[in-house]
């Protein structure tokens, strides 16, 4: 069973759809038992990093969500859903992340030339700088759907993939059982079902 | 590097797909459903409904086949048409959409950019802008083309992407349906005063359209087109590889 945590924000159609596609048991829920029960758990989010983080704070899912980490349930961060992972988010303001992974979020603005465009909306290729179970059914070169104006940085220790978007950006994470992806699995066609797919199930045996 | 997008257009109307021909494999050509699953499978990076029923019923159905398109096709789906309030806004995301272009309903009332971006975020919000010249100035047309507002057009435009909008659709009605090309001149325009991305729309009639539309104007970021994909007088999958061999940014 895989649990896909609602704390009210975003629209959660999508991936639900994109999880029963690929034959997982999934169920949308902010009900920490039910969370509690699942063999893993997707954190989604879209919209400002503020409002998200207080909402997952009010709900005390925050609280469970760092636990089932340490318990080592495979727990997976989609776009500002990753971007919780992190210590913090430097998004018009400064404000603490769940920590579980070693890094911050920082503007898109500065960093990226300034002929490029803000927010960072498409399609593009996965650098795989690292391997990770996540990419087993996908190959370097990859395209993906991003969007986003934010970016996780100072991540060395976890970082697993990146894309170019006029600098070397922040894609994909893991560090042992905590997995995020800046990118939209959800949203990247047949490549993201097949990453969905890597985190939902373990890996068939020959 | 971030890819140049094609986005198929379908008109719906009473749930059906208003205009199309059979493609091979595809024994339902007016089946939204069917259509949005073939062009994803041919590499369409994105798609638009665009809405054009009038009835309550015809709503109804709309958002039925949007629910079921959301759950079998997954790249990203703009919904248009008939957005005036954030009531609108809610009913197509709740349905599946990612993004909802607004047109005719901004222009009536330009708070709903902004009460939106503010609710949905600006990654949410297109703003759809059909455009004709007028005595030599860009003029904003309302109600699908047919009203000039005589507000003019780049203005409207900036302004739009100041509210929050996190996204362009500059539908050219000079070209639109004409078959010779993007207007490159209107697009140029809208290019030095916006900073989000820009799809052009209206008149693209073969491949080589598309290939000077991305080469002449690099800062375009999707093309956006109807009849020419529906009545397959170009197949997304020879576009996407002729890009390609151009040295344009393709996803292939």
């Amino acid at each position: 069973m895989v649990a896909i945590i609602d704390y009210g924000v975003g629209n959660l159609f999508s991936l639900r759809c994109s999880l029963e596609k690929i034959g997982a048991q999934v169920v949308v829920t902010g009900d920490a038992a039910e969370i509690e029960r699942a063999d893993r758990v997707i954190l989604p989010g879209v919209g400002a990093f503020r409002d998200a983080r207080t909402k997952l704070r009010n709900t005390g899912l925050d609280t469970l969500v760092c636990k089932l980490a340490q318990q080592g349930k495979p727990i997976l961060g989609i776009c500002l859903g990753m971007q919780m992972l992190f210590e913090k988010s430097y998004e018009f303001g400064e404000y603490d992340g769940l920590g579980l992974l070693k890094g911050s979020v920082k503007p898109l603005e500065g960093v990226i030339p300034a002929d490029y465009k803000i927010p960072q909306i498409g399609w593009n290729a996965l650098q795989i700088e690292r391997n990770s179970d996540l990419f087993r059914y996908i190959k370097n070169g990859d395209y993906v759907y991003f969007v986003h104006s934010y970016y996780a940085t100072d991540c060395a220790d976890s970082l697993i993939a990146s894309c170019d978007y006029g600098a070397p950006i922040t894609a994909a994470v893991q560090k042992d059982n905590v997995y995020g992806c800046q990118f939209h699995p959800e949203k990247s066609g047949n490549v993201g079902l097949k990453i969905l797919r890597a985190f939902c199930f373990e890996e068939e045996k020959a | 590097m971030i890819t140049k997008r094609i986005i198929p257009c379908l008109d719906v109307r009473n749930g059906r797909v208003v205009k199309g021909v059979n493609f091979e494999g595809l024994s339902d050509v007016s089946s939204p459903v069917a259509l949005a699953q073939y062009y994803s499978d041919c590499g369409a990076d994105e798609l638009v409904f665009y809405d054009i029923t009038a009835s309550a019923e015809g709503r109804k159905l709309f958002s039925d086949i949007l629910t079921e398109t959301a759950g079998k096709v997954f790249i990203p789906l703009t919904v248009g048409g008939g957005i005036n309030t954030l009531d609108d806004f809610d009913r197509v995301l709740k349905c599946g959409a990612d993004k909802v272009s607004v047109n005719s309903g901004a222009i009536r009332n330009p708070q709903l950019i902004e009460d939106a971006a503010k609710r949905y975020g600006s990654q949410c919000v297109v703003l759809s802008a059909d455009v004709k010249r007028v005595d030599g100035v860009f003029r904003v047309f309302a109600k699908g083309g047919r009203e000039n507002t005589c507000m003019e057009a780049i203005e409207w435009i900036r302004s739009g992407v100041e509210r929050g909008a996190g996204e362009i659709v500059l539908n050219s009605i000079d070209t639109d349906g004409v078959k010779q090309g993007f207007d490159l001149e209107m697009l140029q325009k809208v290019c030095e005063v916006v900073q989000v991305p820009i799809i052009a729309s209206g008149g693209a009639g073969c491949i080589a359209d598309f290939i000077t539309l991305f080469q002449t104007l690099p800062q375009v970021d999707a093309g956006l087109a109807a009849s020419i994909f529906h009545f397959g007088e170009v197949a997304i999958s020879d576009l996407k590889r002729e890009m390609a061999r151009r040295g344009i940014p393709t996803r292939l």
